[in-house]
């Protein structure tokens, strides 16, 4: 439990307009530092719209972001990545053209510390020594599981206060899965605050320390990891389980 | 043989020169997906400039050298047709970025029109003779080839900027900056990219390299005028289709290929026509491999399918 620590990222009442449509109604959410949360939700409740507001990629038409203090909603995405706020996309967005090594320098693009930079390649030849291997790749041939590894690892190379993750999980096999949410895990101890979107609310929910569930562009709940991972209301519509049934065996 | 080797020289002395021109327009396809049709009018505007700053410093100062004159010249150029490029893509195409691809496309063609008549208000319409500030007479007769200094400095000149070239974008952090902005714009966003300062950068890159073809250019032909552009632009834009438009090694090999073809073709024309057609009608051999190419394999020697972007 982190809620001692102070807040990082506030989101007062947010709302976006999609194509035409009101994919975001009017959210709250708030994430501390070195916190792990998540987004959870069906297909289409407007996880990835908030995600890619937040970011600065989807411009929003009501409401506030505060980030460390200061309202960062009008800021171009890339001068919000200068702030500390960095977005792995949906899909991972790799320069599939560039090599791992220079998709990497890219997520450096801004720093101008050639020995913190080296530092910091070296931190993530740790955490994801498959990287390391494929350095000399050009990244367009990399599998999809070390994809997500580089959109990590080039994200974590700017040296962000907060990562926000949509669906790091997509596509991949459940041991590259399992070793991804590892790595989510240990990039907090070390003090980054991370919001994660995640299809698959199983894990998302065990991993993390709270979490908002979002339905048609609204929070319509939120709690501790645990809590939500008992409520029953989560378990039969986002966990999958019939729990009326198992009530009547019981 | 003798004929061949000079064909082939004259060949690479105009095809370098596209191949300059060539780089811009597929510099900014590969990033924006657009075909700047007004580039062709950067070699214009890079010539004139030129030669106005030549012909005012030598008369001011008689007796400079010329190639005191020659850097003046250029010196002026660039950073005229710098702006020119940055002021196009401001005012014209940021704009537009968002806007069917039709758009930015007639925007190119209006913003050609443009830079021709700014230029004729100017200029005048009158042909003008642009100076031979590097030696034209022959040297030395090689193997029966005859070559000016001229035509070394203009095959020089043209390979190191292309080899500069390469190096920024291979090497360097723009240029990493400019491949990933090429790739997805968004997504360069999101690495902390000014991905509009990319793209200006590009313009801005594009149209010097425009400005010493121009340069170039123009002392090989000794003219300037206010339509020059037109056709080594068009020409130069075949080279980056056959070369593979957004490839940049592809608009290099396209149009040196393009300079050979013509000069081989100027060459022989009078034998392959029997006698019908002379060197003048060098300028089907451009088009006819537009035409070749667009049919037969329109993603270029090494480049990309343009069918479905254009």
């Amino acid at each position: 439990m982190r809620t001692e620590n102070p807040v990082i990222l506030e989101v007062r009442n947010l709302k976006v307009a999609y194509g035409g449509i009101q994919a975001v109604k009017g959210i709250n959410l708030e994430l501390r530092k070195g916190e792990l949360v998540s987004l959870i939700g069906a297909n289409g409740a407007g996880k990835t719209t908030t995600l890619n507001t937040l970011a600065g990629v989807v411009p929003h038409n009501g409401g506030e972001i505060l980030y460390a203090g200061q309202n960062v909603g009008k800021l171009p995405s890339h001068l919000r990545l200068r702030q500390g706020l960095a977005l792995v996309p949906e899909g991972r967005g790799i320069f599939t053209r560039l090599t791992v090594q220079e998709n990497l320098m890219t997520g450096a693009y801004t720093r101008r510390d050639a020995d913190g930079v080296a530092a910091d390649m070296e931190k993530v030849f740790t955490l994801l020594p498959r990287v390391k291997e494929r350095l000399h790749q050009t990244a367009g041939t990399l599998s999809g599981g070390e994809q997500q590894m580089v959109a990590i690892g080039r994200a974590l190379l700017s040296r962000p206060q907060v990562l926000l993750l949509d669906e790091p999980s997509m596509g991949l096999a459940p041991l590259v899965v399992e070793k991804i949410f590892e790595v989510i895990h240990s990039i907090t101890r070390e003090g980054m605050a991370v919001l994660l979107v995640e299809q698959n609310a199983n894990l998302a929910l065990e991993v993390s320390e709270r979490a908002y569930v979002m339905e048609s562009g609204r929070v319509t709940l939120e709690g501790t990891g645990h809590d939500l991972l008992n409520d029953p209301k989560v378990r039969s519509a986002y966990l999958g389980e019939d729990v009326g049934a198992e009530l009547a065996v019981a | 043989m003798e004929t061949f080797l000079q064909q082939m020289l004259n060949g690479l002395v105009s095809g370098s020169i596209y191949a300059l021109v060539a780089l811009g327009y597929t510099m900014v396809y590969g990033i924006l997906g657009l075909i700047n049709f007004a580039h062709g009018e950067l070699l214009m505007i890079g010539a004139l400039v030129a030669l106005q700053t030549i012909s005012l410093l030598s008369s001011a100062v008689p007796g400079l050298h010329p190639a005191v004159l020659l850097l003046a010249g250029v010196a002026t150029a660039v950073p005229v047709c710098m702006a020119v490029g940055y002021l196009i893509e401001r005012i014209g195409y940021r704009r537009l970025r968002n806007a069917p691809r039709l758009a930015p496309l007639i925007t190119a063609i209006g913003v050609s029109f443009l830079l021709q008549t700014l230029a004729m208000i100017i200029w005048g319409r009158e042909f003008h003779v642009f100076p031979q500030l590097i030696d034209t007479a022959p040297m030395q007769p090689m193997a029966g080839v005859v070559v000016s200094p001229l035509q070394i400095f203009t095959i020089v000149v043209a390979f190191t900027l292309m080899g500069a070239l390469m190096l920024l974008v291979n090497k360097t952090r723009l240029g990493r900056a400019m491949r990933a902005t090429a790739e997805n714009h968004r997504v360069a966003g999101l690495m902390g990219i000014n991905a509009n300062g990319v793209i200006a950068a590009t313009f801005i890159i594009g149209s010097g390299l425009a400005a010493l073809a121009g340069v170039l250019f123009a002392s090989n032909y000794a003219i300037a005028h206010y339509a020059m552009g037109f056709t080594p632009g068009l020409k130069a834009f075949t080279a980056a289709v056959l070369g593979g438009i957004g490839n940049l090694p592809g608009a290099m090999v396209g149009g040196l290929v393009l300079g050979l073809v013509e000069s081989f073709g100027a060459g022989y024309i009078e034998h392959l026509s029997f006698g019908f057609l002379n060197s003048s009608y060098q300028d089907i051999f451009a088009f006819m491999i537009l035409g070749a190419v667009l049919i037969f394999r329109p993603s270029g020697l090494l480049g990309e399918r343009v069918a479905d972007r254009a």
